[in-house]
């Protein structure tokens, strides 16, 4: 138990540390580098250094090789190759713009070393009712969790601070529901990823001094997906992230295609004079989670934020329910 | 959402588990866990229909109240 302690806490602070100080250094490089995009709901349009996701995947991996030396499972490994994939993918769309389905093809390459190392467990886990053995439609879970997850959280980065915001939330419930149902090394290894997002949230909040990019994005959604997979927690990580869930599947259905953003003929949004957000009343534009939001009243993307934060605090808490009723069988 | 999905977990547990296909020899595992993956897409593929009616249900709800 002290050894799990122990490691808790070196993990958390490699994590953390990690990224609240390489991320100044990655601005100033990218900046010097003219490698920065314009943020148009911003007044003047302040161009913000992109893409972060260097410093967001040095410092999983720097804290998972500690989890790795504390405890040496195909589990963590899985992870980090895996949270690995997923950001040269983001890395790859944010240096060349790809098609809407390169990133879902190339996330789902990403779930195979997971299924090569053998780091799962055919049973999934249902709340009250217990578990179902699928081992050929599990190899498909795997796939299209990773998929699914790295294709939510990329979503839901559409203003300043809601990605890495979000993910620090929904990160943290699924560590403490790896806790309750006593899978004590997987949540070791998932407090990574909170703490990464926790810090770079401190550059990406508003007003944003850095945006994380696809390969941020990824990586996070990517390693979110890994550790529901091998920590046996898929449902728990589903509700985690429903808020996004709910944004990608109102896109989809709406627009009936996987759409690159950049391919939007109608936007969801405007910015309107004060710089506030307002639903468009374009009927060929795509329902969005921030559409709603902004729908009864033009609110600024600070105050959407926190919309979007407490419908992630409500959902994570579900996930902790989620858990308990995991742990009980009817 | 999440009511949804508690209960299509008592549905998957239900249906799924109990499925087991006999009498193939080798074949018996591929066969079971094929017919639970044709049945799980279904499901899922029932959740999503589900979804959208009540999705379409609240915003027709909010546009005529």
């Amino acid at each position: 138990m002290p050894e799990r302690i122990i490691a808790a806490a070196a993990v958390s602070v490699i994590a953390f540390f990690t990224v609240f100080f390489l991320t100044p250094v990655l601005i100033r490089a990218l900046e010097k580098r003219n490698l920065t995009v314009k943020d148009y709901n911003r007044k003047g349009g302040a161009m913000v250094p992109r893409p972060g996701g260097i410093s967001i995947i040095v410092g999983i991996i720097a804290a998972e090789l500690v989890v790795f030396g504390f405890f040496p499972r195909v589990e963590i490994l899985a992870i980090m190759i895996t949270t690995s994939l997923a950001f040269l993918v983001g890395l790859v769309d944010d240096i060349r713009v790809m098609g809407g389905w390169f990133k879902p093809l190339a996330l789902a390459a990403s779930a195979i070393p997971i299924i090569l190392l053998g780091a799962y467990d055919f049973n999934l886990a249902f709340p009250l009712f217990g578990e179902v053995r699928i081992p050929l439609l599990y190899f498909g879970i795997i796939i299209f969790m990773i998929t699914v997850t790295g294709n939510t959280v990329n979503s839901i980065d559409v203003l300043n601070g809601v990605s890495s915001g979000f993910m620090t939330i929904a990160s943290f419930a699924l560590t403490i529901s790896l806790f309750l149902l006593q899978n004590y090394e997987i949540a070791i290894a998932s407090l990574p990823l909170g703490f990464v997002a926790l810090a770079f949230y401190k550059y990406h909040k508003f007003p944003s001094k850095i945006f994380p990019g696809d390969s941020g994005v990824l990586a996070l959604g990517g390693m979110y997906g890994a550790i529901a997979i091998v920590g046996d927690v898929e449902i728990i990580a589903a509700v985690a992230l429903l808020p996004a869930i709910f944004n990608s599947f109102l896109f989809l259905s709406s627009m009936k295609r996987i759409t690159e953003h950049r391919e939007l003929k109608s936007k969801p949004v405007n910015t309107e004079e004060d710089f506030r957000l307002k639903a468009t009343p374009h009927k060929d534009a795509p329902v969005t989670l921030v559409r709603l939001i902004v729908a009864g009243e033009p609110l600024t993307e600070k105050q959407v934020g926190y919309v979007i934060f407490r419908l992630a605090i409500f959902s994570g808490i579900l996930a902790i329910i989620t858990a308990f009723m995991t742990g009980v069988v009817i | 959402m999440w009511i949804l999905i508690i209960i299509g977990g008592g549905i998957s547990v239900a249906i799924l588990g109990p499925i087991q296909i006999s009498g193939y020899g080798n074949l018996d595992g591929i066969l079971s866990s094929g017919i639970k993956a044709i049945i799980a897409i279904l499901m899922v593929v029932l959740w999503i229909f589900i979804l959208s009616k009540i999705k379409n249900w609240i915003f027709q709800k909010e546009l005529n109240p």
